[in-house]
């Protein structure tokens, strides 16, 4: 349902982008009978509805369309690009996740100390700051003046895994620093509600030792929220991703989206936005499957 | 007091419990003034809101005056912070920069404040079908990331100071109208509201009169919250190309323009505006954060 809006909103709000298609490929100085007759074989100049109802069917039949600007099939384009930004992201996660959960735990257990206040104000502070503005600081540090790590996200064709990698770190590390301090602070909040829980201080109270009460009362509990938190951050990544992409010219989504809106590829345009919001859909709906399967309470509560 | 509950479906504006709220404010305002995070936030923000203000006075450069002989020279004495590719001051750039982010988004930010927090009231007061069909255009329109849907809607109008303000106002408008309606739902339980209802009142009056002004604590929070969120936005549309005015000093415009020449080994044309957009992003936030947390108390 939500899709199916997302669709419509895509398509109809696609077409306010002013400015002829037809013109917009062949340029300003080409023939009007031309970009009329380009027009009509691209089906541009058909009715809207036609258009919306020719272009959905296409899409449950898996067929999007062909790009305007790159002249080949949308849905290989974006199958590559997915690809390449799904793998950016994994290793951005890989990174991230435990990091900011030991950090947010960290900040919890040491509530209202220096500790907490750096980690929960620091993880803030650098995560509200534009990710251009984080990546050009880590490519001025470890690029140019350190001058360990590539400034450009893409290794030379053909090399190893090893080498790819180590082109990612820089890109990597910029969308690290723009999740990090979300998701510590959910974690330091969800840590800091089970700790004042009635079921941790009977724990506490029945002398377990504080180590054990932490991993096997509070962790449990407080890491549930967590989860929920790293999906609703997946629009976020995305929206990121068009920036950082940008930034190291990384041939992903983001760029992918980037380019397609500046020249006005709305087959491609269209087609990329949904799939960023059907990205976003899933991820959601994976973590409300994970939340259920983790917690108990709901686990029970729909099998009975 | 009198200012918030203004307005045009409410001539006379009775204030609910005058007493109760003037002191909770007053605390709150308090705890304000006392919270280290504020203050520096505060001490932060003031200083590029000086640099908005009187930037040309304080600049030692004309901005906007190139100069080919000294294109992307070093720091020196002369030019404290070096020159950009056209050789203008970048120090210059930098102070005077902070004027037009400095007005495009707070005024977005309001801008989507007003509408957002009027869809919130009618959508959370009224309930029924049209809540539902909103709310589910603001799922879908929240599905996708903020910043692709601006991108989107500056391509289609092009970019000016106008574009730029319009956008961000209506894309932030569904996610302040989301909270918006999670508090009023809150408050349509309450009696003061039943009480309204019972008395006859109009709805307007006690959506506007009755309950806004006990929303304000949500709105305010989310509020300094979207203005960082604004500059973060206008920044980075400036940073991919869209930036209102290729000549006036802008932050991530300055980045745009620099950014080729760093493999060059020119650092200082895109560091400088680079801090200005970190610091003064953080300081707004020091100050989101310092209010969200006198208003959970």
């Amino acid at each position: 349902m939500t899709l199916w809006l997302l669709s419509l909103i895509i398509f109809f709000g696609a077409q306010i982008l002013p400015g002829n298609v037809g013109r917009a490929i062949l340029g300003p100085l080409a023939d009007q009978a031309v970009v009329d007759n380009l027009n009509h074989e691209l089906g541009t100049d058909r009715p809207l509805i036609e258009q919306y109802t020719d272009w959905l069917s296409g899409l449950f039949r898996g067929d999007m369309g062909d790009s305007l600007v790159y002249g080949r099939p949308v849905s290989s384009l974006l199958v590559d690009a997915l690809g390449k930004s799904l793998k950016l992201a994994a290793v951005a996660f890989v990174i991230v996740v435990p990091l900011a959960i030991l950090g947010g735990v960290i900040a919890a257990l040491r509530r209202d100390t220096a500790v907490d206040r750096v980690i929960t104000l620091g993880g803030l502070s650098l995560t509200v700051v534009p990710e251009f503005v984080t990546g050009i600081i880590l490519i001025l540090v470890f690029g140019l003046w350190l001058d360990v790590l590539p400034v450009s996200a893409n290794a030379p064709p053909g090399s190893d895994p090893l080498t790819q990698l180590k082109y990612l770190i820089l890109p990597a590390l910029t969308l690290v620093i723009l999740l990090f301090g979300y998701i510590a602070r959910i974690t330091r909040a969800g840590t800091i509600e089970s700790l004042d829980s009635d079921y941790a201080r009977t724990a506490f109270l029945k002398g377990l030792p504080r180590r054990t009460v932490v991993r096997r009362h509070v962790l449990r509990n407080s890491l549930l929220p967590t989860i929920a938190v790293i999906a609703t951050q997946t629009g976020y990544l995305i929206g990121g991703l068009v920036v950082i992409e940008t930034l190291f010219n990384y041939p992903g989504m983001g760029r992918l989206i980037f380019t397609a809106a500046q020249q006005k590829d709305f087959p491609l345009l269209e087609a990329s936005v949904l799939v960023v919001g059907m990205v976003f859909l899933i991820a959601t709906l994976l973590a409300d499957i994970a939340y259920s399967l983790l917690n108990p309470r709901i686990r029970y509560a729909a099998t009975e | 007091m009198t200012t918030m509950l203004e307005d045009p479906g409410a001539p006379i504006a009775i204030p609910s419990r005058p007493d109760e709220a003037s002191i909770a404010r007053r605390e709150r305002v308090r705890l304000l003034m006392r919270s280290p995070t504020f203050i520096i936030g505060n001490v932060i923000a003031g200083i590029w809101v000086l640099c908005a203000i009187f930037g040309p006075l304080i600049a030692p450069h004309d901005p906007e005056l190139p100069d080919v002989l000294n294109k992307l020279a070093g720091l020196s004495g002369e030019h404290i912070f070096g020159t950009d590719r056209l050789g203008r001051d970048v120090l210059s750039r930098v102070i005077v920069g902070a004027r037009t982010i400095l007005v495009i988004a707070p005024i977005a930010t309001l801008l989507g404040t007003v509408l957002g927090t009027t869809i919130g009231l009618v959508t959370g007061y009224y309930r029924g079908f049209l809540d539902e069909a909103i709310m589910r255009v603001v799922d879908a329109v929240l599905a996708v990331p903020v910043i692709i849907l601006a991108l989107l809607a500056v391509v289609a109008l092009g970019p000016s100071h106008l574009t730029l303000i319009l956008v961000i106002g209506f894309v932030f408008t569904p996610i302040i109208a989301r909270t918006v309606r999670a508090a009023v739902l809150g408050e349509g339980q309450l009696a003061y509201v039943e009480a309204a209802r019972l008395r006859n009142e109009r709805g307007p009056y006690v959506m506007f009169a009755e309950i806004l002004p006990n929303v304000m604590g949500p709105i305010v929070v989310e509020f300094t919250v979207r203005l960082g969120y604004a500059i973060f936005t206008v920044a980075t549309l400036a940073f991919l190309g869209f930036g209102a005015d290729p000549s006036t000093p802008d932050w991530g415009q300055d980045i745009y323009q620099n950014y080729t020449f760093i493999s060059g080994g020119v650092w200082w044309a895109v560091l400088f505006p680079s801090l200005a957009i970190a610091t003064l992003i953080i300081g707004i936030n020091l100050i989101a954060d310092a209010v969200a947390a006198t208003f959970e108390r």
